[in-house]
């Protein structure tokens, strides 16, 4: 099983309910967040090319922020999703140095929090909170091994890029393009 | 304009807009680290080549102060941790791909030895020290057979943690001002100058502050030869190294950098210890206090500007 998300910039219109959605359903403590919205302004004045990429933890398959916990409470949980065990973190923040999407953050309680691609909600068969009320229903979510789930057909059918693929940390999170 | 990005939603303290999670207490426990593994290689170098009477500062004297830098540094390091009180969760798992989980270890062997090596040395200092009980006499009396296996072990683990000081950096690839192999020995060999420095404030003998200077010279030599190794690293690599240089090439980090490392901590405490060699009349302690200044602002300087640096998307 290897979860992950595609998300559609040409679909997306940056409503920015993705985030809201999530601060509500994990309980994001105010002024942090796990997901934010992108928009990225490109070329050159007429000719101008806007995308709006809603962002979160990619759930790398080879991810830094794994390998430099010092004590094991970032990890791989089921179908890949990157954790972290709240009471094995130390808090000495190696992993949030290590990202190079700034995905994760310190939570006033002293651990360190990010998405979890709502981990929860996934297990009772449920979408994340985030491509569940996305109102444009520009996110797909699934499981890549299963040739037929909802992410691996869209990703077949079309063009797709990841973040800064060569930083080597093969992100889960597929934008359309 | 070519790109312009607006980000919405995004708002965690510290890392929006520019990450700024490690403050002064990583650079410091990396200086007294990098000072405290300077100290011991030398105290066990010049008593596996049985200079224990000829630099009786290097080997007796001087590495004194390297447990009171480790704990110093060990305090800085707690301070930086956002959740103290799971601290011993360092020291339930070993994991050989964290940098940081082997420096913890580095540090749980280092510490106990460097305590060990100044009891066994204290009288050297105190004359009329006293252990009292006939235990601790009999452990010290134990180790000091053994001592040439533990000058070893000593040896070896200063090194490691000479390197581990810069390795701790330059396994984030996610900071490209950080992602080179050059900071391991680059730190390695800043906390061999710093802990010579401090030989060469201690000692009265007139010798061993001369081969002390010596070895500092040669030690400047080599950082420099790292440092322009580093740039040119830097500047013929991808399009974000080349970006993290020019934060010291031009960039808002390329005063302090060049003044305060190279200029202030490298350059002049080098010809003020030529000039010294060259018999002029230099106080000892300004090209001691300038190298242990400049090897602290290294640690500063690169620690903020890493975190200054990053990948572009
Ligand atoms: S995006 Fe960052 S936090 Fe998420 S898995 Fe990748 S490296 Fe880790
Ligand atoms: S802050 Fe927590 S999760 Fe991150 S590297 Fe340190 S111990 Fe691991």
């Amino acid at each position: 099983m290897r979860y992950a998300m595609a998300i559609d910039t040409k679909k997306c219109v940056g409503c920015s309910d993705c985030v809201v959605a999530c601060q509500t359903e994990n309980d994001v403590p105010i002024g942090y967040c796990r997901d934010w919205v992108v928009e990225v302004m490109d070329g050159t004045y007429p000719q101008l090319e806007m995308e709006i990429r809603s962002e979160r933890c990619n759930h790398c398959e080879n991810s830094p922020c794994v390998r430099c916990c010092p004590t094991g409470a970032s990890h791989y949980g089921e179908g890949g999703i990157v954790l972290v065990t709240e009471n094995k973190c130390i808090g000495c923040s190696a992993c949030i140095t290590s990202c190079p999407y700034d995905a994760r953050f310190v939570h006033p309680k002293g651990y360190v929090d990010k998405c979890t691609f709502c981990l929860h909600r996934v297990k009772k068969g449920l979408q994340p909170a985030c491509v569940a009320v996305c109102p444009t229903k520009c996110m797909y979510f699934g499981d890549l091994d299963d040739p037929r789930s909802e992410v691996s057909e869209i990703l077949k059918k079309r063009k797709h890029k990841t973040l800064i693929p060569e930083a080597g940390t093969k992100p889960q999170l597929y934008f359309l393009i | 304009m070519r790109e312009e990005i607006i980000v919405s939603g995004r708002n965690n303290p510290l890392i929006d807009p520019q990450l700024h999670i490690w403050h002064w207490e990583i650079p410091t426990y990396l200086f007294l680290g990098g000072l405290a593994a300077g100290l011991l290689f030398f105290a066990a170098l010049y008593y596996l080549r049985g200079k224990e009477s000829e630099y009786s500062t290097a080997v007796k004297i001087a590495p004194m102060l390297a447990p009171i830098a480790l704990v110093l540094g060990l305090i800085a390091l707690f301070l930086d941790l956002h959740h103290k009180l799971y601290f011993w969760r360092l020291y339930t798992t070993i994991k050989l791909e964290s940098p940081m989980s082997w420096g913890a270890w580095t540090l749980m062997l280092v510490t106990p030895l460097s305590m060990l090596w100044c009891a066994l040395h204290i009288k050297e200092l105190f004359p009329k020290w006293d252990w009292k009980f006939d235990i601790i006499k009999d452990v010290l009396a134990f180790f000091e057979k053994q001592k040439i296996v533990l000058a070893w072990i000593m040896l070896i683990s200063s090194a490691i943690l000479g390197i581990y000081t810069g390795i701790l950096f330059s396994a984030f690839n996610a900071r490209p001002l950080w992602n080179t192999s050059i900071l391991g020995p680059l730190f390695l060999a800043s906390g061999l100058s710093a802990g010579s420095a401090i030989t060469i404030w201690l000692s009265k003998n007139h010798d061993e502050r001369k081969r002390f200077a010596q070895l500092d010279l040669m030690i400047i030599g080599v950082e420099l030869f790292l440092i322009v190794h580093m740039f040119m690293g830097f500047l013929a690599s991808s399009q974000v190294q080349i970006e993290a240089a020019n934060l010291f090439l031009g960039g808002p980090y390329t005063a302090p950098f060049w003044i305060f490392v190279v200029i202030l901590g490298m350059i002049v405490p080098a010809i003020l210890e030529i000039l010294e060699l060259r018999k002029f009349k230099i106080p000892v302690v300004i090209p001691v206090v300038l190298v242990l200044f400049g090897s602290l602002m290294l640690r500063f300087i690169i620690a903020y500007a890493g975190q200054a640096s990053r990948w572009l998307y």
